[in-house]
C-alpha cells in the first residue's frame, strides 16, 4: 500500500511536479528568529479565502438586483438551512479581515520587515489594505436594508465632494443625484467581479515577493542557521487560522446579524452608520467644518495612504532589534489610541436610532399585522404581569395559570370580560386576581389572548415594547373612531398604514400638537401626548405595513 | 536535543497540521453542505383557493376552470393563473385534476364521446376517474387537493396519484 502510494507520487510528480513543489514550498529556509509574531500573513490569507467561500454560498441564494437583493437575503436568513450561519460567517469573517490584515500590517511596521529589499511587498500589502477596505465599503450596500442604502448614501457623498474627480466618482459609481439600481448593480460588479481576482493577483504578487526576498531576518539572527518553513512554523500559522476560524465561527453563531427594513430613500429619520472600522472616519469629519470638510474627507485620508506607501523609503536605517525600534512602536501607539479614541467618541456620539429602525426582518414580524386592539391587549398583559402565571403557549415552564394559545377555542370575549374582573364568577375556585383595568382596556386584552394561537407562535415575545405602547396610547386616545390600521377603525380620517412613506416622524408629532396648522379645516382634535407616548405612537405607526392587509 | 526527540516533535507537528486543517475543512463543509442540500425546516401550509362556483355542474360532464393561485418560489411569490379539469361524481363529490397529462406534460382535453380525457400529444386516453385507459401515461391524472364549501370549489395544492389528497380541517376559511 505505502509502495504504492509512494509509486504514485512519482508518477504524479513526473508528469504535474505538484509534489515536489509542495515539498519546495513547505521546506522554505526561514531566519531562526521566525515565531508567532508572523502567523497574522497565513491567517489574513485563510480569512479571505474564507469570505471567497462564504460569498460565493450567500450567492447561490441571493438576486443582485436592487429590486430583489432585500427578499433574497431575507429568504437566505429565514428559509434556509443555516443560511443565517452562512450570512453570519461572511458579515464577521469582512471585520476579522480587516482586523488581521492590519495586525499584519502592524507586525511588519514594527519589526521593521518593510525595508530595502521588501518595498515592493510592503506596497503590495498597503494595496491589499485598501482592497480589504473597498470590500467593506461595496459589501455594505448589498443587503439593501435601511442601513445598506443610508451607509452608502454618505459614501458616495464623500466620493462625490473630491475636488476636480468628484463627479466622474459619482458617474463611475453611478451615484449621480441619487443612488438607485445603478449604484447598485456597480457596487456589486466591483464586490463579486473586480475585487476578487484583483485580490488574487495580488496576493500572488505578494506571495511571491516574500518567497523571492525570503522571511525579513532579525539583526541577531547574523551567522544562525536557518530553520525550515515546515513544520514548526507550519504548525504554528495552522493553529493561528484555527484559533482565528473558532472566534468567527463562534461570532457567526451566537450573535445575531440585523436584517433591517428594506432600503427607503424617503425615510429621512434614519441615521447613517458606517461600519465600525471606518467609524473614525466619520468622526474625524465631525472636527472639520465648511471647506475644511474637505481636510478630514480627502486630504487625511490621502496623505495617510501615501504615508503608508512612503513608510519604506522614508525609513532607510539599518536594521535593529524590534526593542530599539521605539520610533515605530511609538507611532503605532499614537495610531491606535487616536483610531480609538475617535471610534469610542463616534460610538457615544452617535444618537440612538429611531425605535422603528431597529427592528429586525430576518425575525418574526407577524406581529405587524395585528389590529390596534390586540397590540393595546398585549400591553396590558405585560403591565399586568399576566405571563407570570400564564405560558402562551405549550412547553414553557410549569406555571400556575393555564397555557393561553387555545382559550379563545374554549371562551368568547364576553367570557373572557368577566373574566378578568371577577376571576371567581367565572371559574370558581381560581386563584387569579381581577385584572386592574378599565373595561374597554379589557376589551383589547380579550382581543389580544384571542389572537394568541398556536399558529400565531409567541405574539407576547415577539412584538416589541414600543409597539404595544404605542397601540395602548392609540387605543385611550379613541384614534380608531376615525382612523383605519390595519383593516380595523373608522373612515373620517385617512387610514393610517404607508404613513412612514406619506409623512416624517417629526411633522407626525407637530401634527398632534397643532393639527389645524399643517391640515387646516381637519376635524383632528389636539392631543397633548406625553413626551414617551408620542413616542411610541409615532414609532409604532411608521412601523405599520405599507398596505393595510385584508 | 537528541535526535529521538526531535523527531518525536516532527511527528507531532504534522499530526497536529493534519488535525486542525481537517477540523478546518469540516467546520466549512458541514454548514455549506447543509446550506446546499437541507430543505428549508419551515413547512408551509397549504393555501386553498377559490375555484369558482361548482353547485350547478352536472354529474360526469367534465368542465376546465381556471382560477388564480399564488406560488411561493424561493423568494417572490407569483399569482398565476392555473386551470384544472373539474368533475362532479354520481356520489356528489368534486374531484379537480391537474391540467397536464401525466406522459410529459401536454395539455389534454375532454372528449365527450366517448366520454374520455385525451391527450393529443401521444394519445393517452384517461377516463372520467382519472385512470389511464390505454397510451404511454405511467399513472392516472393528478388532483388538487380539494373541498367544496357553500357550493365553491376551494383547491389546494397538486397531488400526484397515491400521494395523500386529505384537506386539513381548518383550511378553507383561510384562504377565502
Amino acid at each position: 500500500m505505502k509502495k504504492q502510494l509512494k509509486k504514485f507520487l512519482e508518477a504524479l510528480d513526473d508528469r504535474t511536479g505538484i509534489p515536489s513543489g509542495i515539498r519546495h514550498f513547505l521546506g522554505e529556509d526561514i531566519p531562526a528568529s521566525s515565531g508567532w509574531h508572523q502567523v497574522f500573513g497565513s491567517v489574513a490569507l485563510f480569512m479571505i479565502l474564507v469570505q471567497f467561500f462564504t460569498g460565493i454560498m450567500l450567492a447561490f441564494n441571493y438576486a443582485p438586483t436592487a429590486g430583489q437583493a432585500y427578499d433574497s437575503l431575507r429568504y437566505i436568513m429565514t428559509e434556509v438551512t443555516g443560511g443565517r450561519l452562512m450570512r453570519g460567517l461572511h458579515h464577521w469573517g469582512a471585520s476579522m479581515v480587516i482586523v488581521i490584515v492590519v495586525l499584519h500590517m502592524v507586525q511588519v511596521f514594527i519589526w521593521g520587515s518593510y525595508k530595502k529589499p521588501r518595498e515592493a511587498t510592503w506596497i503590495a500589502g498597503v494595496i491589499l489594505l485598501l482592497l480589504t477596505l473597498a470590500y467593506g465599503l461595496t459589501g455594505y450596500l448589498l443587503p439593501w436594508d435601511n442601513r445598506a442604502y443610508w451607509g452608502t448614501v454618505v459614501t458616495t457623498q464623500i466620493g462625490a465632494s473630491v475636488p476636480g474627480a468628484g463627479p466622474w466618482v459619482s458617474r463611475l459609481l453611478g451615484s449621480v443625484g441619487e443612488i438607485g439600481v445603478v449604484t447598485f448593480a456597480r457596487f456589486y460588479a466591483l464586490h463579486v467581479l473586480l475585487l476578487p481576482p484583483l485580490t488574487m493577483l495580488l496576493i500572488g504578487f505578494h506571495v511571491y515577493l516574500v518567497r523571492r526576498h525570503g522571511v525579513a531576518p532579525q539583526p541577531q539572527d547574523e551567522g544562525k542557521p536557518k530553520k525550515k518553513f515546515f513544520p514548526q512554523q507550519v504548525f504554528r500559522d495552522t493553529l493561528a487560522i484555527f484559533v482565528a476560524f473558532a472566534i468567527l465561527f463562534t461570532l457567526a453563531a451566537m450573535v445575531r446579524v440585523p436584517l433591517e427594513r428594506i432600503a427607503d430613500p424617503t425615510d429621512t429619520s434614519y441615521i447613517p452608520r458606517p461600519e465600525w472600522y471606518f467609524l473614525f472616519l466619520f468622526q474625524s469629519l465631525k472636527l472639520f467644518e465648511g471647506p475644511l470638510e474637505l481636510v478630514g474627507t480627502v486630504i487625511l485620508p490621502t496623505l495617510a495612504i501615501l504615508a503608508l506607501i512612503a513608510t519604506p523609503f522614508i525609513d532607510r536605517s539599518h536594521l535593529v532589534q524590534v526593542r530599539q525600534r521605539t520610533l515605530a512602536i511609538g507611532i503605532v501607539l499614537l495610531a491606535g489610541i487616536g483610531w480609538g479614541g475617535l471610534t469610542l467618541a463616534a460610538v457615544r456620539g452617535t444618537p440612538p436610532q429611531t425605535a422603528a429602525a431597529s427592528i429586525d426582518f430576518s425575525g418574526p414580524v407577524q406581529w405587524m399585522l395585528l389590529k390596534p386592539a390586540e397590540l393595546a391587549g398585549l400591553h396590558y398583559f405585560r403591565q399586568e404581569n399576566c405571563g407570570r402565571c400564564h405560558n402562551v403557549l405549550r412547553g414553557g415552564e410549569a406555571k400556575a395559570g393555564p397555557v393561553l394559545a387555545d382559550a379563545a377555542r374554549r371562551h368568547d370575549r364576553d367570557w373572557m370580560i368577566r373574566h378578568f374582573a371577577d376571576p371567581q364568577s367565572t371559574s370558581p375556585g381560581s386563584a387569579m386576581p381581577p385584572v386592574d383595568i378599565s373595561p374597554a382596556q379589557m376589551g383589547d386584552l380579550a382581543a389580544a389572548v384571542s389572537a394568541l394561537t398556536p399558529e400565531s407562535g409567541d405574539l407576547l415575545a415577539i412584538t416589541p415594547d414600543f409597539v404595544s405602547s404605542g397601540a395602548a396610547v392609540y387605543q385611550k386616545n379613541s384614534c380608531g373612531g376615525c382612523h383605519v390600521v390595519n383593516g380595523a377603525g373608522g373612515r373620517i380620517g385617512p387610514g393610517l398604514n404607508g404613513l412612514a412613506a406619506r409623512r416624517t416622524e417629526a411633522w407626525t408629532a407637530e401634527h398632534f400638537i397643532n393639527p389645524q396648522k399643517l391640515s387646516p379645516g381637519t376635524p383632528m382634535p389636539v392631543y397633548p401626548l406625553s413626551k414617551k407616548e408620542m413616542q411610541d405612537l409615532i414609532s409604532w405607526l411608521f412601523t405599520l405595513p405599507e398596505k393595510s392587509p385584508t | 536535543m537528541t535526535i529521538e526527540t526531535k523527531t518525536n516533535r516532527r511527528g507531532f507537528y504534522t499530526q497536529a497540521i493534519f488535525a486542525l486543517n481537517t477540523l478546518l475543512a469540516a467546520a466549512l463543509a458541514v454548514p455549506a453542505l447543509v446550506y446546499l442540500l437541507v430543505p428549508g425546516g419551515r413547512k408551509r401550509k397549504e393555501t386553498f383557493v377559490d375555484a369558482g362556483d361548482v353547485s350547478h355542474l352536472a354529474p360526469g360532464a367534465p368542465v376546465e376552470l381556471s382560477f388564480q393561485q399564488s406560488r411561493i418560489d424561493g423568494w417572490r411569490v407569483s399569482t398565476e393563473k392555473r386551470t384544472a379539469w373539474v368533475v362532479k361524481t354520481a356520489a356528489d363529490k368534486v374531484i379537480a385534476y391537474g391540467p397536464q397529462c401525466t406522459h410529459l406534460g401536454c395539455a389534454y382535453h375532454w372528449e365527450e364521446q366517448p366520454k374520455q380525457f385525451v391527450c393529443p400529444c401521444h394519445a393517452s386516453l384517461f377516463s372520467v376517474d382519472g385512470k389511464v385507459i390505454s397510451g404511454p401515461a405511467p399513472r392516472p391524472l393528478d388532483r388538487y387537493v380539494a373541498q367544496t364549501r357553500n357550493g365553491r370549489l376551494f383547491l389546494g395544492p397538486l397531488r400526484q396519484f397515491g400521494e395523500s389528497t386529505a384537506t386539513d380541517e381548518t383550511n378553507p376559511e383561510r384562504a377565502a
